[in-house]
């Protein structure tokens, strides 16, 4: 029988892989966002953990990590937030919302090398 | 002067912020006014905290609240972020000043959303960066480099144009990827040793398998966000189309802060960590950045694409101090141990010095170069640079500023980057690393290949004069001229000066290690 910290840092260990996985592997950038989110509630997880493990005596958990977990999710939101208004604003000027090099549309010749 | 310094702290904080706050109140008409008004007030306080720090000759400290870690959290500026601090109040102030006739409201014009929207988010980019050198906590870190990416990619797709969203999402996924690595070991690091403090943990990190995974971590993320070899894709896109104001900020001072972390991270975090074979793995990066950034520089046909990869190499330089502040032990030859001390001191100060020098005169060089690159595309209305023929004799103060700055970023004497990488040869003849040396030279060399590739046709191209589209400010010819300037009159300052940098250093680190 595994402990219920035990178990909750093996889950943030797991979505935290796939996150990581996502966010390298898939070329579709509302793929890689949903993947960053998933990496990142990993991360949350992970150190509520450790605020349940470093917890004083008499107390349920440590605060701090409770604290700052709570401005990184208001972070992570503004993050997605951010992403999203920025890939809705491509999709409604190009009509796809792919990051693969299109033709380039202004007079200037588009980089020419990698990405 | 005041009683008690470590306000200055503060004020470098609340400054931007207060601007960006009346930005919003008043809205754009006012928005250029006030941006400048406070960045002329920013640049005196930036002036004081330097001196300041010089005169107490220690670091300022500014506990928040009054409550001292491990409880609370302080703000800190020593040697270091006094220099960066007065760096990016020059820098932010001279792009505001440039940028003032682009974004300005002429009286009896409508408001324009562009106008509001790049001023409020210059004065959010600037609290950013001071937020990031005074931090000295872990945590703070994380929210000032958020903050400071979320300023700066909407300032790098200000025109909105399909290719700038693009470039701006393709930056911003890169940054996330960092911040939320950077994240993850910050955690591991609470965990571990129970405090964010850099101070405190500065004492309690010991060399064991998770704080090496946490220097991993970290520092995989914070060279995303500065775009170092390999992690550099994001960087020349989100120049194409950005604003020649915002393509100066992000170069010059953008990444210089993720940098500054990486440093203070190794430095000053985790000191017993930086062993040589880790310095050379980050020293190996850097000169990979300078080599493929140089030749790729070479290879472009937009002069903004072609300073973009020429930041992409120059930022490899800094990485290379890792290995000439840490010594290998191969080195030690000195017998006697009075000797090797006395050099290591030597070594140690002197490639501290040229890794500032050249991060400082990077920054003035680069904004200058984005800045006249900007007017050459404004005046002729494109940035090809096999159509720059005798630009020089259209824009004659436009083409010096970028030949000034090009001086420094090749190293020619007397400019800041000479000094630059003098120091950092020295340090690798001292040190016994001549790998790293024939690097600096080599990329010394192809930078001159790429600058020689702009300035020979812009000074002597034998066809008649271009056609300019657009006149440019002579005022704003001035601004890039004075920044180019800043960057060369670097290699006067007595390097003495430099040894700022070690005012309030937490560790010594390579003094001690073998």
């Amino acid at each position: 029988m595994i402990g219920a910290t035990t178990l909750f840092g093996l889950s943030s260990v797991v979505l935290i892989g796939l996150g990581l996985f996502g966010l390298i592997v898939d070329p579709r950038p509302l793929r890689k966002i949903l993947a960053f989110n998933l990496l990142g509630s990993g991360v949350f997880l992970l150190f509520g953990v450790i605020a349940r493990r470093g917890a004083g005596a008499g107390l349920n958990s440590d605060p701090v990590p409770q604290a700052l977990v709570i401005t990184g999710l208001v972070v992570a939101f503004a993050a997605t937030a951010l992403a999203i208004a920025l890939l809705l604003r491509l999709f409604q000027e190009t009509g796809q919302a792919t990051l693969d090099p299109e033709p380039s549309s202004s007079d200037a010749p588009a980089p020419s090398t990698d990405s | 002067m005041m009683q008690d310094p470590s306000i200055l702290l503060i004020l470098a904080l609340v400054l931007p912020v207060m601007g960006l706050l009346l930005t919003l109140v008043v809205g754009g008409r006012y928005a250029g006014h006030i941006a400048l008004l406070l960045m002329l007030v920013g640049l005196a306080v930036a002036a004081a905290m330097v001196v300041s720090v010089v005169r107490a000759d220690d670091a300022l400290i500014y506990p928040l609240g009054g409550w001292i870690p491990p409880l609370g959290v302080a703000l800190r500026a020593d040697g270091l972020s006094a220099i960066f601090i007065l760096t990016t109040a020059v820098v932010v102030g001279a792009t505001g000043l440039f940028a003032r006739a682009e974004f300005r409201t002429l009286p009896g014009q409508p408001e324009t959303r562009t106008s509001l929207t790049f001023w409020a988010l210059l004065l959010t980019l600037w609290g950013a960066l001071n937020l990031v050198f005074l931090s000295n906590d872990l945590f703070s870190l994380f929210v000032a480099l958020e903050l400071l990416t979320f300023s700066a990619i909407p300032l790098v797709c200000l025109s909105g144009r399909a290719e700038t969203l693009a470039a701006g999402l393709r930056y911003l996924l890169f940054a996330l990827f960092g911040s939320v690595l950077y994240l993850l070991g910050a955690v591991l690091l609470y965990g571990v040793y129970g405090t964010l403090d850099i101070g405190l943990l500065a004492e309690r990190v010991r060399p064991e398998p998770v704080t090496w995974a946490v220097a991993a971590l970290m520092t995989v993320g914070l060279m995303a966000q500065t775009a170092v070899f390999p992690l550099h894709f994001w960087l020349p896109p989100a120049h194409a189309g950005a604003p020649a104001a915002a393509s100066a900020v992000l170069s010059a001072l953008v990444i210089k802060a993720s940098l500054f972390l990486i440093v203070r991270l190794w430095f000053d975090v985790m000191p017993a960590l930086m062993t040589p074979a880790a310095a050379q793995i980050l020293a190996a990066l850097g000169a990979a950045a300078i080599l493929l950034g140089s030749v790729l520089a070479l290879r472009q046909a937009r002069l903004k694409l072609l300073i973009a990869y020429s930041t992409v190499a120059q930022i490899g330089y800094l990485f290379l101090i890792f290995p000439l502040i840490v010594r290998p032990e191969s080195v030690a030859f000195a017998a006697a141990d009075l000797y090797t001390e006395l050099a290591a001191t030597v070594v140690s100060t002197s490639a501290w010095s040229g890794g500032v020098l050249q991060a400082v005169s990077h920054a003035f060089a680069k904004a200058a170069m984005f800045m006249a690159a900007g007017l050459i595309a404004q005046s002729l209305g494109h940035d090809r640079i096999a159509d720059l023929s005798s630009i020089g004799r259209a824009l004659p103060i436009t083409v010096l500023a970028f030949a000034l700055a090009g001086m420094s970023l090749m190293g020619l004497p007397p400019s800041g980057g000479f000094a630059a990488k003098w120091l950092l040869l020295s340090a690798t003849i001292e040190t016994g690393q001549w790998w790293w040396a024939l690097v600096i030279l080599g990329g010394g060399l192809l930078t001159g290949g790429y600058l020689f590739r702009v300035l020979a046709p812009a000074l002597f191209g034998s066809r008649e004069s271009v056609a300019v589209r657009a006149p440019v400010a002579r005022y704003r010819e001035v601004v890039v001229l004075a920044l180019a300037l800043c960057s060369v009159l670097l290699g006067f300052v007595r390097l003495g000066t430099f040894d700022l940098v070690q005012i309030g250093r937490l560790a010594k680190a390579g003094m001690g290690l073998p």
